[in-house]
């Protein structure tokens, strides 16, 4: 890893590719057609985003790297995604990883997430890296439809039925403590440092903040207090649900590496 | 044998989006430049979505149409402008129009264009593409491609997708 901003580039990359992976498992089992297509176009923009940014990683690592085999052919340790990211659609303490999926908790986390990604793809539009400055322009206006779609579901569910309400709160209380991690010293800081930009610094996290704290009072919602587990997935320490996800992901390819179609 | 560059523009004008075969990529905005280069001649696309799948088959569609007139060539994507809606000509958002897809209703750099389904915004109207009808609703905000949200007309109560600002 000899390119200062390779860290960084590997730690979006991965983000938005579990994200993109996690969410796609909404294909045909959305509580109706509408929200399904929604998820799957959700997860077609963010792999989407993934190969950029892989293809752009896989050039400066040269040695015959490509967008597949940094997808495909590396395990759970070597991805820098955030942890969030990886949970499965259910609450915790489900009984398994095939337990059924929670839409609270699918939506409460691209909600989580997309406040995030629109503060950093803003901050990365303006870096001193002109492809990764292309390629976060062109992701702001992708997160921004993501982004009100989540707060739109967020406002709708927690100011609505008294069940939605619940779990939604409940997805809520689930969830916020992974996005102590957004604001932890990350392993990629330097490389963000070395294209100007400082991504987990108090101004984002205040930003963040506001983004998030409008829409949950407009929602109903009561933000839980800071606490808790603080994960580290993108120091490499994932949850074992990540492995899961991997397998699901890379089995088929790793099955049969040359095939093609 | 050099090749006539305006020879290739009118066989890169035939090339029509995949997706939305009424309107070429040039009137898309995806095809952004076209140059001889010592190798031949050089076509420069720029994606529309990140994800948007239909980019492979317009390259292969470049390609395959420079052969056609015996011309060697390349294509190449760049990020940087990124594409946007308010690229797309007149004739194309009637083109559009003309084919059931509402074009998009205003600029993209406006921040409030973005498809919401909460509440629906009084002076942003979206016009059915069959009756002209402005009494519309957004059914959901992501559609049949990564460009479209869905929506319905609820004078003529015929679904029809929208080509969202980007």
């Amino acid at each position: 890893m000899d390119e200062p901003q390779l860290p960084l580039l590997l730690h979006l990359a991965d983000n938005c590719l579990v994200l993109g992976q996690r969410n796609a498992e909404w294909c045909g089992h959305a509580p109706v057609l509408e929200e399904d297509i929604a998820l799957a176009n959700h997860s077609l923009d963010l792999i989407g985003q993934s190969r950029l940014l892989y293809q752009y990683a896989a050039e400066l690592m040269g040695k015959g790297e490509t967008e597949d085999s940094l997808a495909y052919f590396r395990d759970a340790p070597a991805f820098r995604n955030f942890t969030l990211l990886e949970l499965p659609h259910h609450g915790p303490l489900a009984p398994s990883g095939s337990s059924q999926r929670d839409f609270a908790t699918t939506l409460v986390r691209n909600f989580l997430y997309g406040a995030w990604a629109l503060g950093t793809w803003s901050s990365l539009a303006q870096c001193s890296d002109a492809q990764l400055a292309a390629i976060a322009a062109k992701a702001i206006k992708e997160t921004t439809y993501h982004w009100q779609y989540a707060q739109d579901w967020v406002i709708r569910m927690g100011d609505g039925t008294d069940e939605s309400q619940r779990r939604t709160q409940a997805a809520l209380e689930h969830l916020m403590p992974y996005t102590q991690e957004f604001w932890m010293p990350l392993a990629h800081a330097q490389a963000a440092l070395n294209v100007g930009v400082a991504l987990s610094g108090a101004q984002a996290q205040s930003e963040w903040s506001s983004r998030i704290d409008a829409v949950l009072q407009q929602a109903c919602l009561k933000r839980p207090p800071d606490g808790g587990f603080v994960p580290s997935g993108n120091h490499g320490s994932h949850s074992e649900h990540l492995t899961y996800l991997l397998g699901d992901m890379q089995s088929l390819v790793r099955a049969h590496p040359k095939a093609v179609w | 044998m050099r090749p006539d560059i305006a020879t290739v523009h009118a066989a890169l004008d035939q090339l029509c989006d995949p997706e939305i075969p009424v309107v070429s990529l040039r009137e898309m905005g995806i095809l952004r430049e076209v140059y001889m280069s010592d190798t031949g001649v050089e076509v420069v696309i720029t994606p529309t979505y990140s994800g948007c799948p239909a980019m492979e088959q317009i390259h292969d569609d470049i390609l395959q149409s420079l052969q056609q007139i015996g011309v060697h060539g390349q294509v190449k994507t760049q990020l940087a402008p990124a594409w946007t809606t308010d690229w797309m000509s007149d004739s194309a958002k009637e083109k559009l129009r003309a084919y059931g897809i509402a074009p998009p209703n205003c600029q993209s750099t406006n921040s409030s264009q973005v498809v919401r389904f909460t509440r629906r915004l009084q002076d942003n109207v979206i016009a059915c593409p069959r009756c002209g009808s402005s009494n519309t609703t957004i059914t959901s905000a992501f559609g049949s491609t990564a460009c479209k949200a869905l929506c319905k007309c609820l004078n003529c109560q015929e679904p029809f997708d929208y080509f969202k600002p980007y």
